[in-house]
């Protein structure tokens, strides 16, 4: 059976990881390659790497730190972050990621998502949405959060879904950070309208908030960061956890 | 021992070769048939889509080479899929290695399937020291129907076949150079058959 996924997620600056990490046995908590080898280790199902370099020497950077990454972790990667042609992808994808993610290019130009999707295949095309609900309505954001759209959540997940999308990683900016759980509300709606994994991010504070995305949320997979890099939730033990609560992963 | 990937432009090859350098064995890429044809081992990668992906191996003229080899070879994931008779996807006819045809899962599940799945019926020395119900990762929204050439299935919808064996011709639906520990035991066994 097809095992639910549990994905750490690190921030990377000028190919180093930022917000830091409380990892006591890492020579260097800040190389996201040891890192990276320490969460496969645990357990991890995949890896999400998000660039939040500003500069165009940072993001040569993160070529280099792609290429460590593929080269020493033995599961699966995504990266994200300033993603807008297909040369940039291609370049990714030959430095050895499995997956990349898009949020405001594809919102920009929708037609990249048909030809990422084409050109790659839609197994690689991840589009991520960050989205908030306000009087009620989940609407799309942009730029990390910042810049306000349009555009529904589900409508544009329809949307990305019939473009090309093998997955959607979203995000509620509502609960991202409270570590009070996942919209699960949110969430199962996804998952009726799209027929494509839903990874759920934002709002991890608990092993029961895991329980629920994948029960009541319906989610496929589940996004964190702090969680586990302060060591707050053992990646090991809350598999185990979810496997006492009959949900199935791998371990 | 000489590991040749074939690269014809499809797929995530650099995972395939930096698999195979943990194992401590320099795989080189090639679409050269003489290089092709002199290696002790060819994995035969493929991401992407069917039909371009045939495409790009007859512009090549691998798609003649490749049924004629003699030592083991290994299809991964759109690979294996290509080396069957016949794929779904772009309605594309493929290298008639493996009697099966290529389907597409229904919308009764999430397509692609993306994950970790387990793999069953074991049959195969590839699959030594790999224990029954085994993790692997897998992509794909297409799939092998389940015949007498599977040496592996697994379940997503139905019972499909995960792997393939035809004489020196082997298949794998999943990701070896992307399933941990397991995955690294099996491209080790390929070096070993």
């Amino acid at each position: 059976m097809l095992t639910k996924r549990i994905i750490p997620c690190l921030d990377i600056k000028n190919g180093r990881t930022v917000k830091g990490v409380n990892f006591v046995d890492l020579r260097d908590a800040g190389d996201p390659v040891e890192l990276a080898k320490q969460y496969a280790n645990l357990g991890a199902d995949e890896l999400v790497f998000l660039d939040i370099s500003a500069t165009l020497e940072g993001r040569k950077t993160m070529y280099d730190m792609v290429l460590k990454v593929a080269e020493q972790v033995n599961i699966p990667f995504t990266v994200g972050g300033g993603i807008s042609s297909i040369e940039d992808v291609d370049d990714l994808l030959h430095c050895g990621a499995d997956k990349i993610s898009i949020n405001s290019s594809a919102v920009k130009r929708p037609e990249l998502i048909n030809e990422l999707s084409q050109k790659f295949g839609s197994q690689c095309v991840v589009v991520a949405i960050d989205a908030k609900q306000i009087d009620g309505k989940w609407m799309v954001h942009l730029a990390g959060g910042t810049i306000p759209t349009d555009l529904n959540l589900f409508d544009w997940a329809k949307e990305v879904e019939q473009r090309g999308a093998g997955e959607i990683l979203f995000t509620s900016m509502n609960n991202d950070g409270t570590k009070a759980g996942f919209a699960n509300d949110a969430l199962t709606k996804l998952s009726e309208i799209v027929n494509i994994p839903i990874i759920a991010s934002g709002g991890a504070g608990s092993t029961q908030h895991f329980i629920d995305a994948f029960e009541r949320g319906n989610a496929d997979a589940a996004l964190a960061a702090s969680v586990f890099h302060f060591g707050e939730i053992d990646i090991l033990d809350l598999k185990k956890d979810l496997r006492n609560n009959n949900i199935e992963v791998r371990l | 021992m000489s590991v040749v990937i074939v690269d014809y432009g499809a797929g995530n090859i650099k995972s395939i070769q930096f698999a195979f350098k943990r194992l401590g064995i320099e795989a080189k890429l090639s679409n050269d048939p003489t290089i092709i044809k002199a290696a002790n081992r060819v994995i035969f990668p493929g991401v992407g889509e069917a039909s371009s992906a045939m495409k790009m191996l007859k512009q090549s003229g691998l798609d003649d080479i490749i049924p004629k080899l003699k030592q083991p070879v290994l299809g991964i994931c759109l690979g294996m899929q290509l080396m069957c008779n016949g794929s779904e996807e772009g309605d594309t006819k493929g290298l008639g290695i493996f009697n099966v045809e290529v389907k597409r899962f229904s919308n009764q599940v999430k397509v692609p399937q993306m994950g970790w799945n387990t793999i069953t019926n074991l049959k195969s020395e590839l699959f030594n020291g790999i224990k029954e119900n085994e993790f692997m990762y897998l992509v794909h929204s297409y799939y092998a129907e389940q015949c007498e050439e599977s040496i592996a299935t697994t379940d997503y919808e139905f019972t499909y076949a995960s792997a393939l064996q035809n004489e020196n011709f082997y298949g794998v639906q999943f990701h070896p150079e992307k399933s941990s520990t397991a995955g690294e035991r099996l491209l080790k066994n390929f070096l070993e058959l």
